[in-house]
């Protein structure tokens, strides 16, 4: 009896085993195989993340890459406007993302957010004190955030427009034609991708 | 904001709308009837060859689950061998190592039970090659089997008197080729589409604008979100799941990702309707499910549009909500109707972080987890609503002075004493896990430290911290507080044992269930049956699952959530 019963149990391993073999052909092979030939066709970079380029400074040079498209960037120059505060690695690392995960009532949280406000203030020193907004003093989930809201930019303006010495009238300019709207204009936020402003403003 | 609500709104209608016929043609697979994927046979024949199967054997219910055991059992050992040696298995660009045994141990039980908790960064704790032969094949195959068992129960509780439930293997292996494949492939053709990876490629190496060097991780990412999405699984590709750019990078991916967690848990239900041949009875397990699910999107909306008031205190100006571990190309509106999409059915992939939320959306996150059976996961939500459909025939039978009977059959003592100890299985693992952890944290720092320091937060929000946990581990759910430091020997191991247990025992009991209803004699109904497709029965279920919950958690979420909320 015990025999036939422990015989019962290896062969079902066994007709375990080879089903996974199964699966792993069909799905690890079969559709992992279909969707990376569909990448190679019709993803924006051949299945890589995609990404974007500076404009080449001489007419020899070639376009260089300076980041990818979806992932955010830390910028501290005042040239540049600046993306959300990030819990990524030392800040935005793009190979160990993560969130701050810090809970609402905590207290080194908190300390943290009114630190950075303060710097936030000092170089945007024009703007009131209860202008600043949430997201350029928190940290996104990801930590890897690669954009920011349409207030957030008005903001920063006049900053941006200072340190390059052009007009805040211009710099608008570029930022209104950086705007990213909402899914078919009416699903989801409106949004502007920092780094694809920031090379535009390079370029002009 | 008001075109983040038109998005949540967009969202819902799309869901439901696809459910429906989703869940007609699920009917039709399990039942064999003719399905427009019919070509696909030649495929199946070739699996069951190579399998060494015979679909047609019909199973009775204790074959069934040991048919079921058995594999699983198989796979466990299969990720755990795989996970630990990984470091010397091909795929592996990013030279990333194996993981240690008690890490590979949680990791192997996570994926198995169709939980995906991950106490590991997607980055860096696994290979191309393990991502692919034991996290997405797992997502694939596990996700099939909760469904393999509904459509066994299915088939028990539609038959009139039968002592067997269909065979195991069939379900098993439909589940994956007619529905899991066919959706994962049209999901991962829009991520492509959009900008998810799908390369073999290592990390990118980029020099920014600054001038600094960013390595980007990349990899075969879309095949495994679409999966991840379509079978309540969840387990990222990254560490910061849904939430990474490249995992989710535009609203079109966060509104397809939404919808696809819903879709196959809502699916189910209709299904269900449809195999019985009890339309009007899917319809209002469908409403009650529906309804616990709009009152948590509302309350969760809510609380994150008005954002923080600790940080309105500070006088920063919240108008897009509580922006702290969300994305702004998301917005808070998506995030908060995420997690209680993610929650409600036992998906646990996130598009922000949980534990950055406020408190009472932490609540509805738990409570969700707590109750298990508004929608649930694929095939084993709807079977956790069931062992309450069954407690509620059983009391309101007794109110009424009527025998209580569920399609035509008799719910007898036996029945009821099983599903009772399903109800209470998931509170107690619930609670004595939560009670020993808070314990350990105040009567033994010392080993407490030795682990690392588990709280990333202290006060209420530590103890919603370890709370969350095991109610994510008992409900197979995988999202978390993560916050909480959980690679260690107690959280990797406790976890693991509440995450088997959580999963198999209601398995084992609700297939039992429906095995012993098959068996019973057919009682055509009568003016004397209690009618359980009315709104009141409705009703009743949903109070019977709302007052055991409350009884259950109250006193928990008074000392975390609530404490938390009426602090802040």
């Amino acid at each position: 009896m015990k025999i036939v019963y422990i015989k019962s149990i290896i062969n079902g391993l066994i007709k375990s085993f080879r089903l996974t073999i199964a699966f792993c052909l069909l799905l690890g092979i079969g559709y992992v195989l279909v969707l990376w030939t569909f990448s190679r066709i019709a993803s924006p970079n051949n299945g890589k993340a995609e990404v974007v380029y500076s404009k080449a400074e001489n007419k020899d040079q070639s376009h260089k890459i300076v980041g990818a498209a979806n992932i955010g960037q830390e910028f501290h120059s005042n040239k540049y406007f600046w993306g959300r505060p990030s819990s990524a690695g030392n800040g935005y690392d793009a190979s160990s993302s993560a969130g701050s995960n810090a809970g609402p009532s905590n207290i080194e949280y908190l300390k943290k957010v009114e630190q950075r406000r303060e710097i936030f203030l000092k170089a945007h020193p024009y703007i009131k004190h209860n202008d600043v907004p949430a997201e350029m003093v928190t940290a996104s989930g990801s930590g890897l955030d690669p954009d920011i809201s349409l207030q957030s930019a008005y903001l920063e303006i006049r900053r941006v427009a200072k340190a390059r010495g052009i007009s805040e009238k211009y710099v608008k300019q570029i930022v209104d034609k950086c705007v990213q709207h909402p899914l078919l204009g009416i699903f989801g936020p409106e949004k502007i991708n920092v780094l694809k402003l920031n090379i535009m403003l390079d370029n002009k | 904001m008001g075109t983040e609500i038109w998005g949540a709104i967009l969202q819902i209608v799309i869901m439901i709308s696809l459910a429906y016929p989703l869940g007609k043609y699920i009917a039709r697979v399990y039942k064999g009837e003719k399905t427009y994927l019919d070509f696909l046979k030649p495929v199946e024949r070739l699996i069951y060859k190579v399998g060494g199967i015979n679909p047609d054997k019909e199973m009775n219910w204790k074959t069934f689950l040991r048919a079921m055991l058995t594999i699983n059992l198989f796979w466990f050992v299969w990720a755990l061998i795989l996970l630990v040696a990984q470091g010397y298995l091909p795929l592996n660009p990013d030279g990333n190592g194996g993981q240690t045994i008690h890490q590979a141990f949680n990791t192997a039980i996570s994926f198995l039970v169709n939980c995906n908790l991950q106490h590991y960064s997607g980055e860096s704790g696994l290979t191309y090659f393990t991502q692919l032969a034991v996290v997405m094949l797992f997502q694939f195959v596990t996700a099939a089997t909760g469904m393999a068992c509904m459509a066994g129960i299915m088939k028990a509780l539609a038959a009139k008197t039968t002592n067997t439930i269909g065979n195991f293997w069939n379900f098993l292996v439909k589940s994956v080729t007619r529905i899991l494949l066919p959706l994962s492939l049209i999901i991962g053709f829009i991520l492509i589409l959009q900008g998810v990876p799908m390369t073999f490629d290592g990390k990118m190496e980029v020099n920014t604008l600054e001038g600094k060097v960013q390595n980007v991780s990349q990899g075969p990412t879309a095949a495994i979100v679409a999966i991840k999405q379509v079978g309540t699984n969840g387990g990222g590709f990254f560490g910061a799941n849904s939430a990474h750019p490249l995992e989710n990078p535009t609203y079109l991916t966060n509104t397809v990702e939404c919808i696809a967690i819903m879709l196959i848990p809502m699916a189910m239900v209709f299904a269900f309707g449809f195999y019985v041949k009890k339309r009007k009875l899917g319809f209002s397990i469908f409403g009650v499910m529906l309804f616990a699910y709009l009152v948590g999107v509302f309350i969760n909306v809510h609380q994150e549009m008005q954002g923080n008031p600790r940080l309105t205190s500070l006088g920063i100006s919240q108008h897009t909500g509580a922006m702290e571990g969300k994305e702004v190309r998301l917005g808070s509106v998506a995030t908060a109707l995420w997690s209680v999409s993610t929650t409600t059915t036992s998906n646990g992939s996130v598009n922000g972080m949980h534990d950055s939320m406020m408190p009472l959306s932490g609540m509805v996150e738990m409570l969700n987890m707590q109750i298990n059976s508004w929608f649930g996961g694929v095939g084993v939500g709807w079977m956790n609503y069931f062992t309450f459909i069954i407690i509620a025939v059983f009391i309101s039978g007794l109110m009424v002075g009527r025998t209580p009977e569920f399609l035509c059959k008799k719910v007898e003592a036996r029945e009821m004493k099983i599903a009772s100890l399903m109800a209470l299985l998931h509170p107690f693992l619930i609670l004595a896990g939560t009670g020993l952890a808070a314990w350990l944290a105040v009567k033994a720092p010392e080993f407490v430290s030795r682990e690392g320091g588990w709280l990333g937060n202290q006060g209420y929000h530590g103890l919603s911290e370890m709370l969350y946990e095991f109610t994510s581990s008992s409900a197979n759910n995988g999202s978390g507080f993560e916050g909480l430091k959980d690679n260690t020997w107690f959280w990797n191991i406790l976890c693991g044992l509440v995450m088997i247990l959580g999963r198999y025992i209601p398995i084992i009991g609700q297939v039992a269930i429906a095995g012993l209803l098959a068996k019973k004699k057919y009682i055509p109904e009568s003016a004397g049956t209690l009618r359980t497709d009315t709104l009141t029965f409705g009703i009743m279920t949903f109070v019977i699952i709302f007052i055991i919950a409350a009884l259950a958690f109250f006193p928990a979420h008074a000392l975390s959530t609530i404490a938390e909320y009426l602090s802040i």
